[in-house]
């Protein structure tokens, strides 16, 4: 009996152990083959890959700036939009609003972050490509429209993740910082905010993460051109869009390969922001 | 609970039909032809209780599969060179017939009326002309009301048969063209947006006001929108119309030497639209008895019902001629279903 328990005891240690080797092994196996598929594109272009703008799939001319560039500014805009709002209707719900109102506006938060990517690219080519398009008199796809459709879609995440967050605060913190006559802002300020700051910049990541990867709808108000956007109203390309877009048809092993060295440069920036933010946020939990 | 469960799912797997012992085939490839095939396949279930599966998932990947030989037959709207289908132990044959017409969103522009030379189209589609109102479009078309407003390229932002065809046509009609752009599933663009697919090159159109872009005729009836009118490689004028589309397809001079390969954009003729199309089918060449049962699927289909499904989704029939060197074909390489 007691031999059958350890036993038990043994496997489960082991199959916890195993499962959380399994995602290190996986995360290890997709870089080993993005690398080894990109290798014939690192092979001929190298680091110039990085720097070179021209796209000609036909000329076996690829060069990858244009799309990194577009991921980048489209997630910096999509982050600019999202977070101080997701903040703010994170502290609305969990200490300014009424109680009956918090259950509603938090469940229609969360709703949001239910739609799928491809409905929130299509209300965005249907419904803000126009608006855009009358506001700035360009054809309104682009890289603002692009963050904007993102910072829709990154908001409910940070908002309740945030708002469950500052709801952990311990009643009796906040009731001592009032009976030290503190204001309702002096709570949320230096009560809440910092105890819930490990939940705040763990959604902000998770966020970015999202906005990074984000196809369906990026590809649809984006443009989907090789270029470098003159203005944030231009039409631009992302990694993840070009990948969708192009991988169907990408008929010879440069192109192929191509496309891989742009996987495995999304694989490696992702990778490393959240490597820097975790690693940020850590060094300052340790203080704290 | 548990046990309710499992009976649901005995329940559900008693529902599914039983899969019958016919025949039952895996294509993969072009997605331009992929509603006919469709149809087609349907149609011929019912006939024969046969199951085609097509796949559409694009002409480099049906390439690619049948290469492998992963499917049983592969489709692709680019033909391949009889060398290629040599090293690559294939055979190939076209199956049907598209068009690709030149749409365009302009207010008070009716279809069928904007006249645009071969020349101007691919001098739009570099940049070269950026005005709707730009005196090489007026001259051809002085009873129209042409805006002073910039015109929007749209082009397909992934790779395509589609666009490989279209810019074949820009590439023989402008040596500008030729020269800076050239021929290709896909290309480095000079201007424009990118759409996804024929359906996105037809909602990116219809949702920008004075843009201009491509897609295959049966997205532009099915959506009502607005093509040009283009030239003739004699340079006559000539509306994208089924017979147009029919007398470009009757000027081919497909051989079964050369196993069919045929670029049918700008053809002879004086009513020949200038961008159309075939789309072919890949055979494993070791695998007759297979290969027999893929042409019985296509035999069956260049029938009458067949070319009534063509006609009403938006694509041409085969002519008979070619249907009949087709036959002469499955013959020569002995996969003749009949």
């Amino acid at each position: 009996m007691k031999l059958s328990y350890s036993l038990k005891e043994m496997f489960f240690e082991h199959l916890t152990r195993f499962s959380a080797l399994l995602v290190l092994l996986l995360l290890v196996a997709i870089f080993v083959i993005l690398f080894a598929k990109a290798y014939p594109a690192i092979d001929a272009f190298g680091l110039s890959f990085l720097t070179e703008n021209r796209w000609a799939p036909n000329l076996e001319i690829f060069g990858g700036f244009s799309a990194i560039y577009g991921s980048f500014f489209s997630t910096l805009i999509a982050m600019l939009l999202a977070v101080p709002v997701a903040i703010g209707i994170a502290i609305f719900l969990s200490e300014v609003a009424p109680e009956r109102i918090k259950t509603p506006m938090g469940v229609s938060v969360e709703l949001l972050a239910a739609i799928p990517s491809v409905v929130y690219g299509m209300w965005g080519l249907f419904y803000f490509v126009p608006l855009v398009r009358d506001f700035t008199g360009g054809n309104g796809l682009g890289l603002f429209t692009a963050g904007f459709i993102l910072s829709l879609m990154i908001l409910p995440f940070i908002a309740a993740i945030t708002r469950d967050s500052l709801n952990t605060t311990p009643k009796i913190l906040k009731e001592s910082a009032y009976a030290l006559g503190a204001t309702k802002w002096d709570v949320i300020k230096n009560v809440m905010i910092p105890y819930a700051k490990a939940g705040i910049i763990g959604s902000v990541i998770l966020a970015l993460g999202r906005a990074f990867g984000e196809t369906m709808a990026v590809t649809f108000v984006m443009g989907n051109v090789h270029n470098i956007p003159d203005s944030i109203f231009s039409a631009a390309t992302s990694i993840p869009a070009t990948l969708a877009n192009e991988f169907n048809e990408a008929d010879t092993e440069l192109y192929y390969s191509s496309l891989f060295y742009l996987a495995l440069i999304l694989f490696v920036i992702s990778f490393t922001i959240i490597t820097l933010a975790k690693f940020f946020f850590l060094k300052r939990r340790k203080k704290v | 609970m548990f046990k309710k469960i499992i009976a649901t799912v005995l329940l559900a797997s008693a529902l599914i039909p039983q899969m019958s012992a016919k025949d039952k085939l895996v294509g993969a490839g072009a997605s331009f032809p992929a509603p006919l095939y469709y149809d087609w396949a349907y149609t011929y279930k019912k006939k024969t209780g046969n199951k085609v599966n097509y796949q559409s998932i694009g002409s480099s990947g049906g390439i690619k599969q049948i290469s492998k030989r992963m499917v049983n037959f592969g489709a692709s709207d680019k033909p391949l060179k009889s060398l290629e289908l040599t090293n690559k132990k294939l055979l190939q044959f076209p199956a049907v017939i598209g068009s690709i017409v030149v749409v365009f969103n302009v207010n008070g522009i009716p279809d069928a009326t904007l006249k645009l030379k071969n020349s101007v189209v691919a001098d739009i589609f570099l940049g070269n002309i950026t005005k709707w109102n730009d005196s090489r479009i007026a001259v051809d078309n002085p009873n129209l009301n042409l805006p002073n407003k910039k015109i929007t390229v749209i082009h397909r932002s992934d790779g395509s048969g589609t666009t490989y065809n279209f810019s074949y046509y820009l590439s023989g009609s402008s040596s500008d063209w030729k020269s800076k752009i050239g021929t290709g599933k896909s290309l480095d663009w000079a201007v424009g947006l990118g759409g996804k697919g024929n359906e996105g090159v037809t909602n990116l159109v219809k949702q920008i006001p004075f843009s201009i872009g491509y897609v295959e005729q049966a997205y532009k009836s099915r959506n009502r929108m607005s093509a040009a009118v283009l030239q003739t490689a004699s340079g006559k004028w000539v509306k994208a119309e089924d017979k147009n589309f029919k007398s470009a397809a009757a000027y081919a001079s497909w051989t079964i030497e050369d196993n069919f390969y045929q670029m049918l954009a700008l053809q002879k003729g004086d009513t020949s639209y200038p961008i159309v199309a075939a789309t072919f089918i890949l055979l494993p060449i070791e695998n007759a008895g297979i290969n027999q049962k893929v042409t019985k699927f296509y035999d069956y289909s260049f029938g009458k019902r067949g070319d009534r499904s063509a006609k009403k989704l938006g694509y041409i029939a085969l002519p008979d001629a070619t249907k009949d060197m087709i036959r002469e074909y499955w013959n020569k390489h002995g996969i003749n279903p009949r």
